[in-house]
């Protein structure tokens, strides 16, 4: 390993992914304080780096790729719009578009026309620092498991984590339905296409949808959702007033802060007080909800590190635009080449260090010509996957089938 | 442990209670299981163990339901999830989360388990239902079997003392039965867990049950011993048919018991002739109605079906056996022509399937998928079938004479979703015969059929074979493969490992042999039916 920390002697294991989150915002914000395109591209490559090295091989953690798509997307877009509409005006012409007149109410907007390399910069600079923000998403959406940040918000929450877990898996089953039954429409003779056939699909795949959620349903209440147990009438109400009342408060706290008519008491005293109280209620209610969550994910050193690896990133960029802002934001009037100083770029590498300090994800199988070649294959109890040998420190993988035999038996 | 003290139910709008005055008394660790017809109040015996009849599903329960002393009228479904675990019908269905470790820990994150004894629990259910190397798994891309378990598993987690099972078997191949039983009948045997289990394939589980709750259809229900209660049931599985054709006392209720009293009806009829299978001879002179070579099916770089090769010659009936996942649906779609195929000619009378428009595929060839319910999408039964005489331009009223013929007295005005399993399957073989297409593929088609709509079925299927057509059917059905079919093919991994004679194949096959072939083996009987005509023709000499 390059950094000095070798893999090996941490167990792979899936982090927290508030921790993933907090360090893609960190980034994110680093991105939204500057438009060198140098810094924009380091960060990017800083995510993608940590992506390439920490995800896991599950279907989330593949969907990077559409996430730099999609930045690619919106860089073009921006300066496709800057070479149609316009706007930011320049010396340096590249080349004159002929110009559309349009009527005199749509002064102030201008289709083609000159098209100068300030305008083009501009666009692929904003473009890029947009694109840079979304990409960030898309490396914590690639790192952490969304099912298992549903797991993650508060007890009093709890139900409507769960409503949003069912949607989630109802839509893939819903194409699977549609599919089935399209296909299936074929074995009578109908048509595929049109409204005629429209029926002949929708009906059986809405009560197939239908059935499935009766009995998903009837599952969910005979295996215990939604359950009380022991917890009292007035305890629910306590809870139902306090969550109620905070967040009325907080919307009446945000419309006095918005509103500059408002009395001053309305405003920001009431979105603290409206915060504290939901806050109170949500933690009341959590605490009487009896239940609890397989594999908890605990808050422990690796994600304190990341956080601050990606926190650090995005406060120390802060702090250079305090003292050298000129570099952040590379001048278009008069044109000049971006420059990468020292310290903003050491801001930025602050944020790649999770690829190494980060421990390892879990496979669950093994890939040839993985960055950290010594990953137990199929990795369900680490603790037990890997064997201690009686020399010292050293741990070897053991072959999961080997693993298998102590467990079972 | 759980008690029915006089408990009638009443759904609005049927006719008469589903269930009558109910008395019955399941005592902790038995083994219980339900038998009826279809739609005689098995589900809604199941259902009311846990309170979800009628809290869940509506109408009215009078009387009182007791599990573990508890009313299930005092609390909610929810509330019993430490008592009692479900497990309905179809276990994908009831999946909440999305990979096996997950729906372990389900339930106990309900009732609010610590979590190192839910890591622990996790670990033991694994283990115990032997299905520890798909913990990581999603579970959609686990097999039937596989599912089966892991539904099992998750209610398991929350140690409840009783364990419903609606169905646990239908849906699985033989093999996967045997394991999903096998671990029933430890769960009853070491950790005493009391299972009551609804299952139309009683011949797979009747011989480990404690007792046996058998509901005749009019609401009332009769408890006791299997053999007693057998005696005079309704329905029953073939090895008892052969015993009270002998005349055993009492019954025999596995294939050992009725073996070791079968040596007397073995000489009997050692000296009667062989059965008159082999109507596969009537095909022989003619041209094969389907042939298929070589044919490929592969889903992304998976291949289903590899290169095989079958002819259905006309008035046969061929069964298409294997494990789940082997290829058997993939290969019924690619030889209608609707599914995928990538390699390999079909050619129905010349025809192929795939390259013609849909209307004139489904003349060639008809297919009833797995899930029959597909194929209707209108709100009465009559305009399904009215719509099925537009569709192949016959005259009308032709599906309905199909469907009476099938499945006599299903009343026009219904809903199609609202038939049972085994009249939904009618209206779409009707649906589907309509077009009368040479060829008749049937996927499953004895899913959620009691002995009585099967046997009526196996005739219907015979019939269809009379009349020149060829019939193929995919199943895990063993019994029936035995009473309808003329050849069998068997599939694994999508090659064809076995083709042969029907008796030929599945007699010298563990997995795939009828009860009525391992009790009177080496002798080739398959069925009942056949050692009973030979029975009466000696008879009938003498």
């Amino acid at each position: 390993m390059t950094l000095g920390f070798p893999d090996r002697r941490r167990l792979p294991r899936t982090l927290h992914p508030g921790a993933w989150w907090l360090w893609a915002l960190g980034l994110a914000t680093a991105a939204s304080r500057t438009t060198n395109p140098l810094l924009l591209v380091l960060i990017i490559a800083v995510a993608g780096l940590v992506v390439a090295r920490r995800r896991g091989d599950a279907p989330w953690a593949l969907a990077f790729r559409l996430y730099l798509l999609l930045g690619a997307f919106i860089v073009f877009s921006r300066v496709l719009f800057r070479v149609i509409f316009g706007g930011g005006q320049g010396d340096h012409i590249l080349f004159t578009l002929p110009e559309i007149p349009l009527p005199a109410w749509a002064a102030g907007i201008r289709l083609f026309g000159p098209v100068a390399v300030e305008q083009l910069l501009g666009g692929f600079y904003d473009g890029l620092r947009l694109a840079t923000m979304v990409v960030c998403i898309g490396a914590a959406n690639a790192l952490a498991n969304p099912k298992r940040l549903l797991k993650a918000v508060p007890g009093a929450l709890y139900q409507v984590g769960s409503a949003v877990v069912v949607a989630l898996s109802v839509a893939p089953q819903l194409v699977e339905s549609v599919l089935r039954v399209r296909r299936a429409r074929r074995l009578r003779g109908g048509r595929q296409r049109g409204m005629r056939a429209l029926r002949g699909i929708v009906i059986p795949v809405l009560a197939d949808a239908m059935d499935r959620s009766l009995a998903l349903a009837a599952a969910m209440d005979s295996r215990g959702y939604g359950r009380v147990g022991a917890l009292s009438r007035r305890a629910r109400l306590v809870t139902g007033v306090l969550v109620l009342g905070g967040l009325v408060g907080v919307c009446v706290g945000v419309y006095g802060l918005m509103d500059g008519s408002t009395p001053r008491q309305l405003g920001l005293p009431m979105l603290v007080a409206g915060a504290a109280v939901a806050a109170a209620g949500l933690l009341w209610g959590g605490r009487q909800v009896r239940r609890s969550v397989h594999r908890p994910d605990r808050w422990r050193l690796g994600e304190v590190l990341v956080i601050c690896c990606g926190v650090g990133a995005g406060g120390l960029l802060y702090l250079t635009s305090q003292v050298d802002a000129a570099n952040l934001y590379p001048s278009l009037n008069p044109l000049a080449w971006p420059e990468l100083a020292l310290l903003p770029s050491l801001a930025v590498l602050v944020g790649v260090l999770p690829a190494w300090l980060a421990p390892p994800p879990e496979l669950s199988s093994p890939s040839p010509g993985d960055p950290d070649e010594h990953r137990p294959a199929g990795s369900g109890a680490p603790a037990l996957a890997w064997r201690r040998t009686p020399g010292g420190d050293v741990r070897q993988p053991v072959p999961p089938s080997a693993t298998h035999e102590r467990t079972t038996p | 442990m759980i008690e029915f003290d006089r408990v009638t139910v009443h759904y609005p709008e049927a006719p008469g209670p589903a269930l009558r005055d109910v008395e019955l008394t399941v005592g902790e660790g038995e083994l219980c299981l339900v038998v009826g017809r279809t739609g005689s109040g098995k589900s809604t015996l199941l259902g009311a163990i846990n309170g979800l009849v009628p809290h869940f599903t509506g109408g009215h329960l009078h009387g009182e339901v007791r599990v573990g002393g508890v009313s299930t009228a005092s609390r909610p479904p929810r509330e019993f999830a430490h008592l009692v675990g479900r497990v309905g019908q179809d276990p994908l269905a009831g999946f909440v989360t999305d990979t096996v470790e997950d729906e372990l820990a389900y339930t106990m994150e309900q009732l609010g388990v610590p979590p190192e004894v839910m890591r622990k629990r996790v670990e033991e259910t694994l283990d115990l239902l032997g299905i520890a190397e798909l913990r990581r798994r999603p579970l959609r891309t686990l097999s039937g079997g596989q599912q089966q378990r892991v539904a099992i598993g998750a209610v398991l987690t929350a140690h409840p003392a009783v364990l419903v099972l609606d169905e646990p078997t239908s849906a699985l191949d033989p093999t996967a039965a045997e394991d999903v039983l096998a671990a029933i009948t430890r769960l009853v045997h070491d950790l005493g867990v009391t299972v009551v289990a609804a299952e139309h394939r009683m011949e797979r589980i009747v011989q480990y049950a404690d007792r046996l709750v058998h509901l005749p259809g009019d609401g009332s229900v009769l408890a006791g011993a299997p053999p007693e209660i057998l005696d005079v049931s309704s329905v029953a599985p073939p090895v008892v048919e052969l015993g009270r054709l002998a005349g055993w006392r009492p019954l025999p209720l596995s294939v050992r018991d009725a073996r070791r009293r079968a040596a007397g009806l073995r000489d009997q009829l050692r000296e009667r002739p062989r059965p008159a299978r082999g109507r596969a001879a009537v095909g022989e002179g003619d041209r094969p109605r389907l042939v298929a070579r070589r044919v490929v099916v592969r889903y992304g770089r998976v291949p289903a079906v590899r290169e095989v090769s079958v002819e259905l010659a006309p008035g046969a009936v061929v069964a298409l056996m294997g494990r789940n996942g082997s290829g058997k649906s993939s290969l019924l779609w690619a030889l209608q022509g609707s599914g995928p195929r990538q390699g390999g000619t079909v050619s129905v009378d010349g025809t192929d399937p795939a390259k013609v428009s849909a209307a004139e595929a489904r003349a060639l060839v008809g297919l009833v998928p797995q899930t029959p319910g597909d194929l209707l999408y209108l709100e009465t039964v009559a305009e399904e079938c009215e719509q099925a005489d537009r569709e192949s331009e016959v005259p009308e009223g032709t599906c309905r004479r199909l469907l009476d013929r099938l499945t006599p007295g299903i009343r026009p005005e219904r809903h199609p979703r609202d038939l049972s399993e085994g009249q939904r399957l009618s209206l779409v073989l009707a649906v589907q015969l309509t077009a009368a297409p040479a060829v008749v593929l049937l996927d499953e088609p004895t899913r959620g059929l009691d002995y009585h709509a099967k046997a009526s079925f196996g005739d219907l299927v015979r019939e269809l074979a009379s009349e020149g057509r060829a019939v193929l059917l995919a199943t895990h059905d063993v019994e029936f493969v035995a009473g309808v079919s003329d050849r069998v093919v068997v599939l694994a991994e999508g090659e064809i490992v076995a083709d042969g004679p029907t008796a030929d194949v599945v007699v010298a096959s563990p997995a795939f042999a009828p009860q009525v072939a391992k009790v009177l083996s080496p002798q080739p009987w398959l069925t009942v039916s056949e050692v009973r005509d030979a029975l009466a023709g000696a008879e009938a000499r003498v």
